[in-house]
Order: structure tokens, then C-alpha cells, then sequence
């Protein structure tokens, strides 16, 4: 072997090259990023013209009329999501102790697989499940179908939140706890899942903002009504399936009011999402 | 973050039995029995994901049986869709599927690899955190809103741009020859791939900054400049975690609803060019599930709801082992 001297103008190529694959890089951040401004200001831009105060409070005007409003769908997306946080939540966040608290073992190992597993199953399949296990008995369309699916939804996002925010509680104050002569149930209940509660909820915030814009799970659970919804066990309209029966219809006046929900229900997701990553310092998990 | 595994979190190790720690003394009897009693509650919400995730594939597959006996294994080849005769092929579904799937990783895949390459190894620490944090949030975008720019913004500019350009240009290959529609497996594609490239920046880079930090010395002290740190140490280090997140990404892209239902022209056909019209199997199955007349019809959507389950579950079970394995090699950043 010999010794090369230093070729610093070789080495100079070098850097150069790195720089402008460096850049090229950066560009294709600043490309994504612009992405994200670009919907930002284009659904902002034409949102805001279509809002007015009719869009909050009136009934949808009958096909070909002008006017009217998504209250009624407003109403039924708040409906969906508290039923979904009735089906979901509960399964959710006691997996999510059971893991964090008793599963370092291996059904716990295969539990968290089938959690992110199910994480990853395409909403218009848990839409199917929800439509084979209610519409289909029930011969209609429901309410309950609709926030069935999105609870089901809600299930992965709420388990690993759970697990990891406890998991953060110091095994110390556990131990405290312990040597007090406090049962192992008592210390979660009243000391562990107080310890861990914001960052839960925080969790909680999360998923909710992730399903409000589900739609597809919707289509045929929950269907669409025109009017106010009579009940869990009727069909109930939401806004993201409002947002797409308006999107695709031919009338100028629906994609003008298509627009305006596409704002609000952006803005409704994105202000939950950030409110709940500013209320943890670590950024938290989608 | 993006996947949440607390195995690699400043964990506590399991707490120690409740027998062992509050037992023995006089009044752990209520605390025995609520410790049961609790243990058993949560283990019993456990059990019931196992349940409810078995229980998906479990009625899909029931309810599909029908159209499972009627055409077998032929259904995934089957180029005929066709309600009216009860003819039933998925072929156009899956090819549409694949099709954007594939296109939209395409595109995806160097810029997101791209992006996480500047953010992970140029950006300072807190300029790259501002920037996930946006870029998380473009993940957050429903699916919906998304369709809705589709069918507004980005179905009028392919249709009076981008395919006349390419159709000039590239025309002479099949894959960008026909009429420029707007709508078709190029638009879904393209729509796709936005959707899907926040998955791949934030686990690449996640990945990306766990490489050991005297992999990263070590290559600096033998003269090798950031750029060449980059490509020789990092991204090898990184392959098998951006290899998790582009499957995660597909998994992502093939279950996709609504974004594609609205910019794809919902044709069941099967054609080479990228500007024709297609479909895709979400999006069959979004269009005319309520409409389904018949069980043979309703069983034959409920078959491509358990392909369409079936290839996500396989794709979802790469990716998470993937990304698993590397995070579970010890890396700290």
C-alpha cells in the first residue's frame, strides 16, 4: 500500500457534491411542506368565503334550492363520536392498563402485534364488520352501526397512548405504594393512572380527532339523512360524508357548502390535534 | 413518533406481583380480591381485541361464502364485473389497487426518503422538530378533505397540464397513451402518494436518528464528509426501518378510500395507460355497497372487503416486524 497525499481538491469535489445532494434533499422537504401550506390556504381561501352562520345552524335545502345549512350533520358527527368513544375508549384504555401493568409477558406481546395489526386495518374493512354485525340483523341503517365502526376505530390509538403514558409513571412511586401495604389495584386506580392522566387524555384527544374525519366506515353504517336524526337506531348524517356526497354531486351551490365543511371539520381535527401535542411536552404519538 | 412501542421507552420493569408486595398482612383479603377482580377486567378487554380482530376477518369471511363457492378462485382473476348478469371478477380492482399503490410509492418513496434524509442529518435539532411536527399534521389531513382538492385542484390540473405534457413528450409508450380524462389511476396516484409520504418521513427519520452515534464518529474521523456519513452509514444502518415504513406506507395506500373513490372515474376496466379511467377495491366497495342488490352481489363486495383485509394484514405484519427489529437492535440516538 502506499500513501496517497491529501488530494484536497478531490476532497473539495466531495464536499460539493454533498452539498447539493444536501439541497436537493431540503427541497424535498420544503416540498412536502408546502404541500401541507398549499391545502391549508387553498380549503382557507375558499372555506371561509362559503361559511356563513346559515351553514351552522339550517337543514339541508332540498335537492336543486339554493341556502341552507349542516347543522343536522354537525349534530349527528357529535352524536358519532361519542357513541364511538362509548364502544371504543372502555376496550381501549383498560387494554392498554393491562398491558402497561401486566402484560410483560407473552400474551401481552401478542395482544400489542394484534393492536397495531388492527391499527392498520383500511376503515372501509372495519365499515364491512360494522355492516355484517348491525345492518345486515337489523335490515336499516343506524346510528349505532356507524359509531360501532368508528369505536372500533378508536381501539389501537387508545391501547398504546394508554400503555406508553403509564409505562412513563417511575417505578418508585409504584413501589411507595406497594410498601404502604396499598394493593396493587388501588396503587393504578387511585396513584398510576392519576400520574399518567394527561398524557391519557391527551391520547384520547388524538384519536378522537383521528376518526371525526373518517368517513368511509360511515357510508353504509350510518348512511346520510337530510334531516335531524330520530335516534341511535336511524340513519344519522356526518360531516365527512357530507363533505363527499356534496363533493361529487353537480351542483355549484353543494360544492360551495362542501368547502365550508371541509374547513370546519380541518380546523376542528387540526386544533384538536395541536392542542393535545402542546398539553404534553414530548411530542406525543399518532 | 409514529409507532408506539414502549419496549424501547425508559420503561419500568414489571412491577412486582401484588402477592409478593402487598400480601401476607391482614387486610390484603379486599385488596386480593380487587386485584382479581381488576387483573381480570383488564385482561378480559385484551382478550376482547384478539376477539374483535379475529371477529373482522371472521365475518368477512363468513359472509363472503356465497360468492367464494359460486366463483372460487377464479374471482381474482375474473375480468368481468358485471351486477346485472351476476358475473363477478376482482381483476380490475386489484389490478387498480396495485396500480396506484405502486404508482404512489413511486413517487413517494425517494422524496420521503429524501426529506428524512435532510431533516434527520442537516437540519439543526429543533428546526427538524418544527418541521415533523408540520408534517405530522399533513398525516392528519382526513382522507376526505383530500378527495376534495382531488376532484378541484388536482383533477383539472393533471387533465390541462400534466397528461397532454406527458402524453407529448412519453406518449409513445402505452403506459401514458389515451385521451387526458382528469380522472384516472395517475390522479389516484399522485393523491396517494401525498397522503402516504408523512408515514415514510417520520418512521425514516425516526429510524434515521436512533443510528449509534459512534457508527456516525467513527465515519467522520476516516474523512468522510456529512453527505457520504449519510449514505454510507446511516441509510445502511436505517434499511430495514425504512424498509418497515414503506411497507407501513403501502399498507396505507391500499386500503385508501375516499381520496381515490373521487379522483379515479370508478371504471372497472383493465388498461395500461396511467390516464384511464380505473378502480380500485376500496373504492368499488365505497360506490356500490349500498346499492349491492342480491346476496351473490353484496357477497361477492364482501369478498374484496376480505382480499383487501387479507393483503393489508400480511402487509401490516412485514412492516411491523420490520420496524420492530430495528428498534429492538439497541440504537440510542
Amino acid at each position: 500500500m502506499t500513501l496517497v497525499a491529501f488530494d484536497s481538491g478531490r476532497y473539495r469535489r466531495r464536499k460539493l457534491f454533498g452539498r447539493l445532494a444536501f439541497a436537493s434533499t431540503a427541497l424535498c422537504a420544503a416540498g412536502v411542506l408546502s404541500a401541507l401550506f398549499f391545502i391549508l390556504g387553498y380549503l382557507w381561501v375558499h372555506g371561509i368565503s362559503s361559511l356563513n352562520w346559515d351553514f351552522f345552524t339550517k337543514l339541508p335545502k332540498p335537492v336543486g334550492e339554493t341556502g341552507g345549512g349542516m347543522a343536522n350533520a354537525l349534530v349527528g358527527s357529535a352524536e358519532l363520536l361519542c357513541m364511538a368513544g362509548l364502544f371504543g375508549l372502555p376496550m381501549g384504555v383498560f387494554a392498554g392498563i393491562y398491558l402497561s401493568e401486566y402484560g410483560h409477558n407473552r400474551f401481552g406481546a401478542v395482544v400489542r402485534y394484534t393492536t397495531d395489526i388492527l391499527n392498520g386495518v383500511p376503515s372501509i374493512v372495519v365499515g364491512i364488520f360494522a355492516y355484517t354485525l348491525f345492518v345486515l340483523p337489523m335490515r336499516k341503517f343506524t346510528a349505532l352501526a356507524g359509531g360501532a365502526a368508528l369505536g372500533a376505530m378508536m381501539i389501537p390509538i387508545a391501547v398504546r397512548t394508554t400503555e406508553e403514558f403509564m409505562n412513563l409513571v417511575p417505578i418508585s412511586v409504584r413501589e411507595a405504594a406497594y410498601a404502604l401495604g396499598i394493593p396493587r389495584w388501588k396503587t393504578v386506580v387511585f396513584i398510576v393512572i392519576p400520574t399518567a392522566m394527561r398524557g391519557i387524555v391527551t391520547g384520547i384527544m388524538l384519536d378522537f380527532a383521528r376518526v371525526a374525519g373518517e368517513t368511509a366506515p360511515l357510508l353504509f353504517t350510518a348512511f346520510g339523512n337530510r334531516y335531524w336524526s330520530r335516534g341511535i337506531l336511524e340513519p344519522t348524517s356526518s360531516l365527512p360524508v357530507m363533505i363527499y356526497t356534496y363533493a361529487i354531486s353537480p351542483y355549484e351551490d353543494w360544492h360551495r357548502q362542501a368547502w365550508a365543511a371541509g374547513l370546519v371539520l380541518l380546523t376542528l381535527v387540526l386544533v384538536m390535534g395541536v392542542l393535545a401535542r402542546f398539553a404534553v411536552r414530548r411530542p406525543a404519538t399518532v | 413518533m409514529f409507532v408506539l412501542a414502549p419496549e424501547h421507552l425508559p420503561a419500568s420493569p414489571p412491577a412486582p406481583h401484588s402477592r409478593e408486595a402487598a400480601g401476607g398482612s391482614s387486610f390484603s383479603r379486599s385488596g386480593k380480591w380487587g386485584d382479581r377482580l381488576f387483573h381480570g377486567t383488564a385482561l378480559s378487554f385484551s382478550t376482547g381485541i384478539l376477539l374483535l380482530t379475529g371477529g373482522i376477518g371472521a365475518s368477512l369471511w363468513r359472509n363472503s361464502s356465497l360468492s367464494r363457492h359460486a366463483f372460487g378462485w377464479k374471482f381474482l382473476v375474473g375480468r368481468v364485473w358485471d351486477p346485472v348478469a351476476g358475473q363477478f371478477g376482482a381483476l380490475p380492482f386489484l389490478y387498480g389497487t396495485i396500480l396506484t399503490s405502486a404508482l404512489a410509492l413511486l413517487i413517494a418513496v425517494p422524496l420521503g426518503v429524501g426529506a428524512a434524509i435532510f431533516l434527520s442529518e442537516l437540519a439543526p435539532r429543533r428546526l427538524s422538530d418544527i418541521m415533523s411536527f408540520l408534517i405530522e399534521l399533513l398525516a392528519a389531513v382526513p382522507s376526505v378533505i383530500y378527495g376534495l382538492l382531488g376532484i378541484f385542484v388536482l383533477v383539472p390540473l393533471v387533465r390541462q397540464f400534466l397528461e397532454p405534457v406527458l402524453g407529448k413528450t412519453l406518449g409513445f409508450l402505452p403506459l401514458f397513451s389515451g385521451p387526458p380524462y382528469g380522472v384516472g389511476f395517475l390522479s389516484a396516484g399522485l393523491i396517494l402518494a401525498v397522503m402516504i409520504i408523512p408515514f415514510i418521513i417520520t418512521v425514516t427519520r425516526e429510524v434515521m436518528l436512533s443510528t449509534p452515534k459512534l457508527l456516525r464518529e467513527a465515519a467522520m474521523a476516516l474523512g468522510a464528509t456529512r453527505w457520504e456519513v449519510a449514505t454510507t452509514v446511516v441509510l445502511p444502518f436505517a434499511r430495514s426501518g425504512i424498509s418497515g415504513a414503506i411497507f407501513l406506507a403501502l399498507a396505507r395506500a391500499l386500503g385508501e378510500t375516499m381520496a381515490v373513490t373521487m379522483v379515479i372515474g370508478n371504471t372497472p376496466v383493465v388498461s395500461a395507460s396511467l390516464f384511464s379511467p380505473g378502480y380500485t377495491m376500496a373504492a368499488v366497495l365505497a360506490n356500490e355497497f349500498t346499492e349491492a342488490t342480491g346476496d351473490l352481489y353484496l357477497n361477492a363486495l364482501i369478498e374484496i372487503g376480505l382480499v383487501l383485509f387479507g393483503a393489508t394484514l400480511i402487509v401490516n405484519a412485514l412492516a411491523q416486524l420490520l420496524v420492530w427489529s430495528v428498534k429492538n437492535r439497541g440504537g440510542r440516538r
